[in-house]
């Protein structure tokens, strides 16, 4: 405290000042700040106050009618005083008023005087005065206008500190947070040191809004006084590890202003920033994901180092180039496949580039951004994928960007810059999008130019007709400037593309004659260009162009003509003695461009054909030497100096045809977006093409990769977990609104008032969803939703919520960035883990998460170590714990520590058949049991008896040919991700059918087809039965194609049953129970989503164990669940494409009532299987 | 980030500036005058200005110029999202964006400003959580209390910025608990002379006026989801849901909010709903031509098709007009050499027509540009697409909402190009 007192010490007469006003409003409380200590100094700034030349300066300057306008609507009351010269004195007394209604008046006038840019400053000390006013409206006025002026008046602006430090203290989190705010923003030099204090202590606040704010803070006292830098960040270092959602957006951007070069800092916190991205604000994530960039170029390699090698490795491009119709289960999938591509590929050594799991991490994390409807957000990933994605991937952003072309104009025109510099470096990205860049008559000229520089980039063989035809209406514009663009576009589509040369020419010289100057001249300018790269061929065209010189009249195409002609005067040599004729003649009048052209032209004709034209050059040469234009006259006198022989003439003559007539290059004509992506896409610097202040550089990749491990996180041991796919799904899981829960524990808490209601809710949530997978257990505890139990279920809800409230200040410690000790681990192991807490556990295992595999192989050892203490804290719980429901939460838990700590090796291909059943996304897992399924299959009940048939193709419209089809519930084994279809012919024509195939599928997308084999031959009144596999993708949309004999073609399709698209797994009621839970837990604490139940009467011939397993399992292909009660019937099964998991339980009650719950991920399956369910009991 | 706000009117007066830093002289923004000036169209002021000093990014939208001023790099996009935030904001506070509204309430407007922008960054965009802090002008704005006051009053005012769920105020209670989408498509197509489709895609949104009470977990799915080619969408969505299910499910924000925007790629398959024969054409002598424009339903799935409009802008050459229409008025502005044709609704029995003849300037040589119609239609109850909604559910609250769709096709930017035949007088 002391420096501040220091700074603080105020000169006497302000601390009269205020006095006074405090005694006007009746303050005492003002007088005890300990920072008003008295001083003697000796400033007088106060006194003269009153007559203050500035006042009638101010009164008297500019400005003044508007003012008394505004005065008058204002408030007409006090018009009167308005006449006066020192008009603000009304102000003044209304501010030093007892009425609060007046004070607001005054503010709201001075404010609005502010905001038309009008001078208050001299009103400042009347207005500091009320900076400790009651009213709450006058209050935020007195702040607005003190960051306005608080710069320009340092002295007085220390008067309303102490009111800041105060609310510093203040227990309600907001205050805390507007005090940061203000006092923050006053750009005071001398409370630099305050300031820093009070931004320290915040970034250690419990409230993150006040973190957040903090966070706000650090630029600004960073351009206050760049000193404190080293002060500065360490306050951002440890913001960034900061795990809320929340703060993450402003850090870093206090990070970008502070230290963008102290990328070590993100090291540690990278992996949590990719996870947290999606949750947070807008903003906040394109500022994020504009540093990940950087980092990114610092930390991985490239992934197109070896563009070649990865063509050649088949697999490994179509495993890159199929990422695009991935959902996530799949993305996971494939860094697993990737992972054990890594290790072959590190014992073969034939590919040496892999990515990085956490280049992958990134690219996987932003990805769905791409849908977000803040352009500035999709523009940062598009750069980001742009950057950092391997070729193959990059092409998802096209689609995105696209999209920004139809918004506002101002994001056309920045996103147009940027599509036009992608466009140079993967043309094939926008192909497909052509027509998007179409122009319209109606956009903006900035607008069109920009479109035609995209199109002129996407011109390709292939597609330059239809680019040119549309050109061709491009020139038929209004807008002139437009078409002249277009023109040059053409020449530059010619240049490029060899095979449209000649087209573009003749089309070109076509417009020398349309009837607007500007088209001919631009014309004639890339004529002029086209033709230097073949010039022999087009003597015809200069000759035509020869002609032109008598109408055009624009100076650069006339220069360009002549200096054409001149070029290859040998392959017009009769035409261009008599062009020199007709410009010696108008010579004198034309513009300085074109005479210089005149003498060029005359000196080359001079050198090939001096015969003709040597008079002409001499009267040329004669006028230009007395030519108004010094650059002419020396022009003219080189020249002459050059080519005409004298006596005198130096070495130079010689050579003066080499000179004058050498092969000049061809122009390029080049994009002005080539090599622009140098800059970062979508910044200001690109845009501008220069670099812009405080720019970062993008920098290069790296040589070689630097140690991936500084990203890992020190991680508290206990829960560390050893299989991967663990920590993966995780980390996916998170994502949806992921924090909610963990964060608005400590905003609850920090304010003891009463609880807003969605923190209360989302209490109550987390506990129903805890009660709904119970209810198995017991029958009477069923589904939280149903009624019956609604009372008894409410009534326990309600005990909960006052414990989890109870609990919260628990938690909260923990979640508090404390380093792992171990002594307090061991605390909180021990300590029972009751329901609500399940989402911190959570929380804790995915900070996890981020640990890398190569730790973890080290600390294989520990775990152990660790294994023993967790079984030591096993056996220490006392076993008569709380209610009976915690209990079994609490096993759970520790189950699952069990397992992960026997697990022998962490390999993870031995791995996965013993977590399955703890993942709740399961692809990878199932796909390593599907072995096993099959193995354990026999228990699966399968009505092979019944068996729906369906028809296909009808006796009488298949020509005697009759064809039916069944679901045969046996796994298809050339493809475990299809369902096998049986299909049974049956000739009944009389004639025998031959080659009976299929053909010809319209599937929609992402189903396939597996054939059956071709029937040669199916005798008549025979029957044949062949098995085909259809993918249905999970849907039960109908799979149509087309079935052949060798004389007819028949459309058919074949639609699924919802039930049809799964198979049975076999599973134990304990892991039954276990994916449940897991299932609605996986949206995070939104329960419901995963879950539908029905309440049902079961009809009387199906009331019995036995009757409902057989409708079930014949509704749907699931296997059942043993279990010990004949009340309850469970199944399960996995959905075919995806191995989602299914799980279906009927609880039956007296009477026939039943209750019926199914689980799925794929809720459009879950609720359809419901409907078939419950048609299949209750018929 | 952003150093300063400047709102400059159509003449160039810049009546509101807001500094979130240091304060930047308004003469900063001659530079952005000067090329204004510049301009043909205020359309056409490049976005991006670089000064000695300064950057100046600024957007043109609703006869208001938004011009800020950037100092060091800063992604242009950023700046211009947040500028027609800021416009929205004002749409959204006080029903318009006009220089007038802004005068008006020129306070509330600073101190909206003033909680959008911390030091530059965005802070608070959400109009939900604005209006907790700054009450619009039609709710007495007795209990405003943003920054201090007693703790109780700041607790329950700011809690939008707290949550992290920032676009839905916390406590929301409605007697009647209502959910309102309406899905509204528009028809961009480009139709050369003969009515043959050059191009077409179909742009949708989804605007939801939703209010309940308390915390709804709302979850809406598409019968054909599959027509949706690309989309964006509003924070509140769950992108993981939609990438897998292709349902929408997301809690939402308190009244109205764009939900979603799609566009339906199916080039060729766009039904077009209207088409239109026309003929523009001057004769080979003398100064004379011929107008004749006739507008008739082509595929509109049996509804009517309402406001249609019609708008040429003629080639700068006529001197003026003499039309009939047979239903409907035009009206032909020569300043512009506009001509709008407001025919309204379309009766298929009888087509309407427009048709007359246009007199050029003497002498004038016969125009050469196409002039190309710009139709406007609407019709009601009709997804061109064919976008259907299929539920919508609720979970996480016990009341039973009443729900409502709505479908309405519009013209986007709809164009049909002409060919100016000249023919002769004599034959």
């Amino acid at each position: 405290m002391t420096p501040m007192q220091k700074l603080l010490q105020l000169p006497v007469n302000a601390m009269n000042m205020v006095k006074t006003a405090q005694d006007q409003m009746g303050q005492q409380d003002e007088a005890k700040s300990p920072v008003m200590t008295p001083d003697g100094g000796n400033h007088n700034w106060y006194n003269g106050e009153p007559n203050d030349p500035r006042h009638i300066r101010f009164g008297s300057g500019g400005g003044d009618q508007e003012e008394r306008a505004h005065l008058e609507e204002g408030g007409g009351s006090l018009s009167s005083l308005v006449t006066q010269p020192l008009r603000h004195d009304d102000l003044k007394e209304m501010l030093d008023s007892n009425k609060d209604s007046l004070k607001l008046e005054a503010m709201k006038r001075i404010v609005a005087m502010i905001a038309r840019g009008k001078n208050a400053s001299d009103l400042f000390p009347a207005v500091v005065k009320n900076v400790a006013c009651k009213n709450i409206e006058v209050k935020k006025l007195v702040y607005v206008y003190l960051v306005r002026y608080a710069e320009e008046q340092q002295d007085l602006a220390l008067l309303s500190i102490s009111t800041f430090q105060r609310g510093l203290k203040d227990p309600n989190q907001l205050i805390r947070a507007s005090a940061l705010r203000v006092l923050s923003s006053i750009r005071v030099t001398i409370i630099v040191p305050i300031m820093m204090l009070a931004i320290k202590e915040a970034a250690s606040d419990m409230s993150p809004y006040v973190r957040k704010t903090a966070a706000h803070a650090i630029p600004k006292l960073y351009s206050l006084d760049p000193e404190q830098k080293d002060c500065l960040i360490e306050v951002i270092e440890k913001l960034l590890a900061d795990k809320t959602t929340l703060v993450a957006g402003s850090v870093v951007m206090a990070f970008e202003e502070v230290c963008p070069e102290r990328i070590d800092l993100i090291h540690k916190n990278y992996r949590k920033l990719c996870n947290l991205l999606i949750d947070v604000e807008e903003w906040g994530q394109v500022v994020i994901i504009n540093m990940l960039t950087r980092y990114a170029r610092t930390q991985f390699l490239n992934p197109n180092m070896n563009e070649s090698l990865l063509e050649e490795g088949g697999g490994e491009k179509a495993f890159y180039g199929s990422d695009n119709d991935d959902d996530t289960d799949d993305e996971e999938d494939k860094e697993e496949k990737e992972k054990k591509k890594t290790e072959a590929t590190a014992i073969v050594k034939r590919k040496p580039y892999v990515m990085d799991p956490d280049h992958r991490l990134l690219l996987r994390n932003t990805k769905p951004l791409l849908q977000s409807r803040n352009a500035a957000v999709v523009m940062a990933v598009a750069q980001l994928y742009f950057h950092l994605a391997p070729k193959a991937e990059v092409g998802v952003i096209a689609k995105a960007l696209v999209r920004l072309m139809r918004s506002h104009s101002e994001v056309q025109y920045v996103v147009l810059q940027n599509v036009a510099t992608m466009s140079i470096k993967r043309r094939g990205m926008f192909e497909p999008y052509l027509k998007s860049f179409y122009i319209r008559s109606t956009d903006p000229t900035q607008i069109k130019v920009l479109k035609l520089e995209v199109l002129t980039n996407l011109a390709n063989e292939t597609n330059i007709s239809t680019i040119l035809r549309e050109f061709q209406t491009y020139i038929k514009s209004n807008d002139k400037d437009f078409v002249a663009a277009t023109i040059q576009a053409i020449g530059r589509c010619a240049t490029n593309i060899g095979e449209v040369r000649d087209t573009c020419l003749n089309g070109l010289v076509q417009l020398l004659s349309n009837r607007d100057e500007l088209v001919v001249a631009e014309s004639v300018v890339v004529i002029k260009k086209l033709l230097q790269m073949q010039p022999e061929q087009h003597s015809d065209i200069i000759k035509h162009m020869a002609k032109l010189t008598d109408n055009i009249q624009v100076p650069m195409a006339r220069a360009s003509i002549l200096w054409l002609i001149g070029e290859y005067c040998e392959h017009v040599p009769k035409i261009a003695p008599d062009v020199l004729r007709k410009m010696a003649k108008t010579f004198t009048n034309e513009e300085d461009i074109v005479k210089l052209q005149i003498i060029n032209l005359a000196a080359k004709l001079y050198l090939t054909n001096s015969k003709q034209t040597k008079l002409l050059t001499q009267y040329v040469l004669n006028l230009a030497k007395y030519d108004q234009n010094y650059d002419i006259r020396d022009r003219a006198r080189f020249i002459r100096q050059l080519i005409v022989p004298t006596d005198k003439s130096g070495a130079l003559s010689k050579y003066a045809k080499k000179l004058f007539l050498a092969l000049k290059p061809a122009p390029v004509l080049e994009s002005p977006f080539k090599d622009r992506d140098h800059f970062q896409l979508g910044s200001l610097s690109h845009l501008l093409n220069a670099k812009a202040g405080g720019y970062q550089v993008l920098p290069d990749w790296p040589e070689a990769a630097p140690d991936p491990s500084v990203r890992n996180v020190e991680v508290p041991e206990w829960t560390k977990c050893s299989s991967r796919e663990k920590r993966k799904e995780k980390k996916a899981d998170k994502p949806f609104y992921s924090d909610s829960e963990g964060e608005s524990g400590p905003t609850e808490s920090a304010d003891s008032a009463s609880d807003t209601a969605s923190g209360s809710e989302s209490g109550s949530g987390s506990e129903e969803s805890g009660s709904g997978s119970e209810s198995e257990e017991s029958n009477e505890e069923s589904e939280s939703a149903s009624e019956e139990d609604e009372e008894e279920e409410g009534k326990k809800k309600k005990k909960n919520v006052e414990k989890i409230k109870a609990r919260k200040p628990v938690p909260e410690s923990e979640s508090e960035p404390s380093s792992g000790e171990d002594v307090k681990k061991s605390e909180k192991k021990s300590k029972p883990r009751i329901g609500s807490s399940e989402s911190e556990s959570e929380e804790d295992n995915d900070s996890e998460s981020e640990s890398s595999e190569s730790e973890e192989e080290e600390s294989e050892e520990e775990s152990e170590e660790e294994t023993k203490k967790k079984k030591k804290t096993t056996a220490s719980k006392p076993p008569s714990k709380p209610p009976k429901k915690e209990n079994k939460k609490e096993k759970k838990e520790m189950s699952l520590l069990d397992f992960d700590d026997f697990d022998p090796a962490p390999s993870p291909s031995q791995v996965t058949p013993l977590n399955n059943f703890l993942s709740s996304s399961l692809v990878t897992d199932l796909e390593g049991l599907s072995l096993t399924d099959n193995v354990l299959s026999p228990t699966t009940i399968i009505p092979s008896g019944n068996l729906k048939t369906y028809e296909l193709l009808h006796r009488i419209t298949g020509e005697g040919l009759s064809v039916e089809y069944c679901f045969s519930r046996q796994p298809f084994s050339p493809d475990p991700h299809m369902v096998a279809v049986k299909i049974q012919f049956t000739n009944s024509a009389t004639s025998e059918a031959k080659s009976l195939h299929v053909e010809d599928a319209k599937l929609q997308s992402g189903m396939r087809i597996k054939e059956f084999p071709e029937i040669e031959v199916l005798p008549a009144g025979e029957t044949v039965s062949v098995v085909m596999g259809i993918d249905f993708c999970d849907s039960t949309q109908a799979a149509n194609f087309q079935l052949c004999t060798h004389t007819r073609k028949f459309f058919v399709s074949i639609q699924p049953p919802v039930g049809e698209l799964m198979m049975p797994i076999f599973m134990t009621e304990n892991e039954f129970k276990k994916e449940q839970e897991m299932l609605l837990q996986s949206l995070g604490q939104l329960m419901g989503m995963n879950e539908i139940t029905e309440k049902l009467t079961l009809e009387e011939k199906c009331q019995g164990e036995h009757a409902v397993v057989q409708r079930v399992t014949t509704a749907a292909n699931l296997s059942r669940v043993p279990c010990g009660s004949d009340k309850e019937c469970r199944f399960a099964g996995k959905t075919v494409t995806s191995g989602s998991l299914v799980l279906v339980s009927v609880v039956t009650k007296e009477d026939g009532a039943a209750q019926l719950t199914v689980n799925c991920e794929k809720m459009v399956i879950g609720t359809m299987l419901v409907k078939d369910i419950l048609q299949a009991l209750t018929q | 980030m952003i150093n300063s706000l400047f709102l400059i009117n159509p003449s160039g007066e810049m009546f509101l500036e807001k500094h979130w830093k240091s304060v930047v002289s308004r003469s900063v923004c001659d530079y952005f005058l000067e090329a204004k000036e510049k301009a043909l169209e205020p359309e056409d002021v490049p976005p991006v200005i670089h000064t000695p000093h300064h950057y100046l990014i600024s957007i043109y939208r609703d006869k208001l110029f938004f011009l800020s001023v950037i100092q060091t790099e800063v992604p242009p996009l950023f700046v211009i999202e947040f500028l027609h935030r800021v416009a929205e904001m004002i749409q959204d506070y006080f029903g318009e964006c006009s220089e007038t509204v802004v005068k008006d309430h020129m306070v509330m407007v600073y101190e909206l400003l003033e909680e959008m922008l911390d030091n530059g960054f965005p802070l608070a965009t959400e109009s939900n959580v604005l209006k907790e802090m700054i009450r619009p002008p039609t709710i007495l704005r007795s209990v405003v209390n943003t920054l201090t006051g007693t703790s109780n009053v700041g607790d329950t005012l700011l809690t939008g910025q707290l949550s992290t769920i920032p676009w839905r105020r916390a406590g929301v209670r409605y007697t009647n608990n209502e959910a309102y989408f309406d899905v509204v498509e528009e028809i961009d197509a480009i139709l050369d002379q003969s009515g043959t489709t050059v191009f077409a895609e179909i742009q949708g949104v989804v605007e939801a006026c939703v209010k309940l009470s308390g915390m709804p977990d709302l979850t809406l799915s598409f019968m054909n989801p599959r027509l949706l080619d690309d989309v964006s969408f509003h924070p509140c969505v769950r992108y993981k849901l939609w990438e897998s299910e292709r349902v929408l499910s997301f809690i939402p924000p308190d009244g109205n909010f764009t939900l979603m925007t799609y566009h339906v790629n199916a080039q060729n398959l766009v039904a077009i709903p209207v088409y239109v024969k026309q003929s523009i054409s001057f004769f080979e002598c003398g100064s004379d031509g011929r107008l004749d424009v006739t507008v008739g339903p082509k595929q509109t799935m049996g509804k009517t098709v309402e406001g249609v409009m019609v708008t040429v802008h003629l080639p700068k050459t006529i001197l003026s007009i003499n039309l009939t229409a047979t239903q409907g008025s035009y009206t032909y502005d020569n300043g512009t050499k506009l001509l709008v044709w407001d025919i309204g609704k379309l009766n298929p029995q009888k087509l309407p027509n427009l048709r007359g003849s246009l007199s050029l300037q003497a002498g004038a040589p016969k125009p050469e540009e196409n002039p190309s119609l710009n139709i406007d239609l609407k019709i009601q109850q009709l997804a061109i697409s064919g976008l259907k909604v299929n539920r919508l559910d609720m979970f996480g609250e016990k009341y039973k909402p009443f729900k409502g769709v709505k479908y309405i096709t519009k013209a986007g930017k709809f164009q049909v190009l002409t060919i100016t035949a000249s023919i002769n007088k004599y034959t």
